[in-house]
């Protein structure tokens, strides 16, 4: 081990090739994933802002917030269904907001809901919105009377929330009535009667599972469809879809890194048989060896991560605000265990190699 | 009792008609403080039974004792403890880790042993100050001569005060200058420690520093 740091130490240049690229490859990855979580992030921000753990669609909308209706009489039954807690409504509204001062409209999420979630708090009265922070961005600051939809419909931001959009529109918050104006001065084909929403947010008694409440609606209630919050964030469009893809392409790269850090390390250890026959000639035995190797495998590996991580965050100061980009903590800290994991894998490839090196070939010569 | 023994001790590669005898009932002994050259042409067994000796290598036949350690039944990890604290290699061309200062190559051998501290670094001083390279310890072998590097292997070697020090043609890659003082050296080191060893050469100029000159031919030891 301490020969295997002295080498690294002593003659990094040594390890510059592996080292350079799998620095590369690190940044590669936390780009991917960046984009993956900023993808994710920015589409499913408004369902994962939700306090309530499941969400009651009508069956005839094939689980989509936009098309699903549910009337009044079925929001009773719902509630009336054993282990439900609370039952709010929730509704949406895609349309273009005009901005004061700006000539092009703004891509906006109008949210009809009924009570306080994670990120938002209680309705504002009518006419009234909270406004997702990314519309600072744009150009809007409390106070503001936005313009929504071909009607015109003004409604007036009041404050900030933070991470509340949907399929990457930013959200404006806003009461029932307000949310069901806009809706039927916009859209004359969904003008909703008093009571009628789009979703139904429930919450199950403590205990309670998810997946129990859920089926339970399911079975007793007819002409709805209940998911947990996170099998409705996947079913929102092109979600999962992009997260399998993202996902391929992420473990095809640690593949790409492992054989980077297997070819590096066979050629290593190739290029070492002679020393390596002396050492065990002189009584290294090959496991020794082969936790230099790791050991010199790991911190090759960290030291790519790290420099990876600190060049990849100057990259994200450059890219432009208009890609959705997002470093989170845990998938650095995934990408950080899977380069070394991986490093680690690679390397041992050439243990058996190691293993296999015969201590009499010291002598004869070499 | 001596440092080395090999009782009828035969080496045979492959089986059948591939069947190669390496090394045919050879029996030597060296004494405590003994050094021994053994000479040979190409291919006549020397390596073998350098190998066989140091636990390199087991034997097909017959029973090997090094002091008091019957190595003929060793398995690969008694055979790898055996050679970390027992028995000292000098091989061709010195063979230094590369990345490692003189002293820091002797202290390898502690390391893999087990012997650590100030001790031991005094003691590696000690030894390359002994071999005249006292002002070459902080150098790598690449900044070191042959005859340095050699020096080195020597007291790599020494380090562990092995109870047999074995030699595997320490002058092939010297001139015979440099090489008459490596043999100098090695004679005065192992008979100062009163070590046994047993040196490999294909040059007979150097037999002479020996106090026996052991022959072998097709594997079998001839006198």
């Amino acid at each position: 081990m301490k020969l295997a740091w002295k080498e690294l130490t002593r003659r990094p240049s040594r390890f510059l090739t592996a080292g350079g690229a799998l620095t590369l490859i690190v940044i590669l990855l936390l780009l991917l994933g960046g984009l993956l979580d900023g993808l994710y992030l920015s589409a499913t921000a408004a369902l994962r802002a939700q306090s309530a753990s499941v969400i009651v669609y009508s069956t005839e909308s094939r689980d989509s917030l936009l098309r699903s209706r549910i009337e009044p009489s079925t929001r009773e039954q719902v509630a009336a269904v054993d282990g439900v807690e609370s039952v709010t409504g929730f509704g949406i509204a895609l349309l273009g907001a005009k901005i004061p001062g700006r000539s092009d409209l703004a891509d906006v999420a109008v949210f009809g809901y009924e009570a306080a979630n994670a990120r938002v708090p209680a309705p504002l009265p009518t006419g009234q919105v909270y406004a997702d922070r990314t519309l600072q961005d744009e150009g809007v600051a409390i106070g503001d009377t936005l313009l929504l939809g071909p009607a015109q419909t003004p409604v007036t931001v009041k404050g900030w929330v933070e991470d509340t959009a949907y399929l990457f529109q930013s959200g404006l918050w806003a009461n029932a009535e307000t949310w069901r104006r806009v809706l039927a001065e916009n859209r004359p084909d969904q003008v909703l009667g008093p009571g009628t929403f789009q979703a139904l947010l429930v919450t199950p008694h403590e205990g309670v599972s998810d997946q129990r409440v859920a089926n339970a609606i399911d079975t007793q209630v007819p002409g709805v469809s209940a998911l947990t919050k996170q099998e409705a964030i996947l079913g929102l469009p092109g979600v999962e879809q992009q997260s399998s893809t993202f996902a391929s392409i992420i473990g095809v790269t640690f593949l790409v890194a492992g054989l980077v850090v297997a070819l590096f390390f066979a050629l290593v250890t190739l290029e070492r048989v002679g020393l390596f026959g002396v050492l065990k000639a002189i009584g290294a035995n090959s496991r020794t060896l082969a936790a230099g190797l790791a050991l010199q495998a790991l911190l090759i590996a960290a030291g790519a991560f790290a420099l990876g991580g600190a060049l990849t965050l100057l990259l994200a100061r450059v890219i432009p605000p208009e890609v959705p980009l997002q470093l989170v903590p845990k998938r650095a800290i995934f990408i950080a265990i899977g380069i070394v994991v991986t490093a680690l894998i690679g390397s041992a490839i050439s243990f058996r190699r190691i293993v296999r090196i015969d201590p009499a070939s010291a002598v004869g010569g070499s | 009792m001596s440092a080395l023994d090999m009782q009828d001790v035969r080496k045979v590669y492959g089986s059948g008609d591939t069947e190669v005898v390496a090394l045919d009932h050879a029996s030597i002994a060296v004494g405590d403080d003994e050094m021994v050259a053994l000479v040979g042409p190409s291919g006549s067994g020397k390596t073998t039974l350098l190998s066989i000796a140091g636990g390199l290598l087991s034997p097909t036949d017959g029973a090997v004792r090094v002091g008091p350690h019957e190595i003929t039944q060793y398995d690969r990890r008694e055979l790898t403890r055996f050679r970390r604290e027992f028995v000292g290699f000098v091989f061709q061309g010195a063979n230094l880790v590369p990345f490692l200062t003189a002293k820091e190559n002797l202290l390898v051998a502690a390391d893999l042993a087990g012997r650590k501290g100030k001790h031991t670094e005094r003691r590696a001083e000690t030894l390359l100050e002994e071999l005249g390279l006292a002002a070459r310890m902080g150098n790598t072998p690449a900044a070191l001569s042959g005859g340095e590097k050699q020096r080195v292997a020597i007291g790599r070697a020494l380090m562990n005060e092995p109870e047999l020090v074995l030699f595997d043609e320490p002058t092939s890659a010297l001139d015979t200058k440099l090489g008459e003082q490596v043999m100098d050296l090695i004679r005065s080191e192992v008979k100062g420690r009163g070590t046994a060893a047993v040196v490999v050469t294909h040059d007979s100029r150097m037999t002479h520093y020996a106090d026996r000159t052991v022959e072998i031919r097709d594997g079998r030891l001839v006198a």
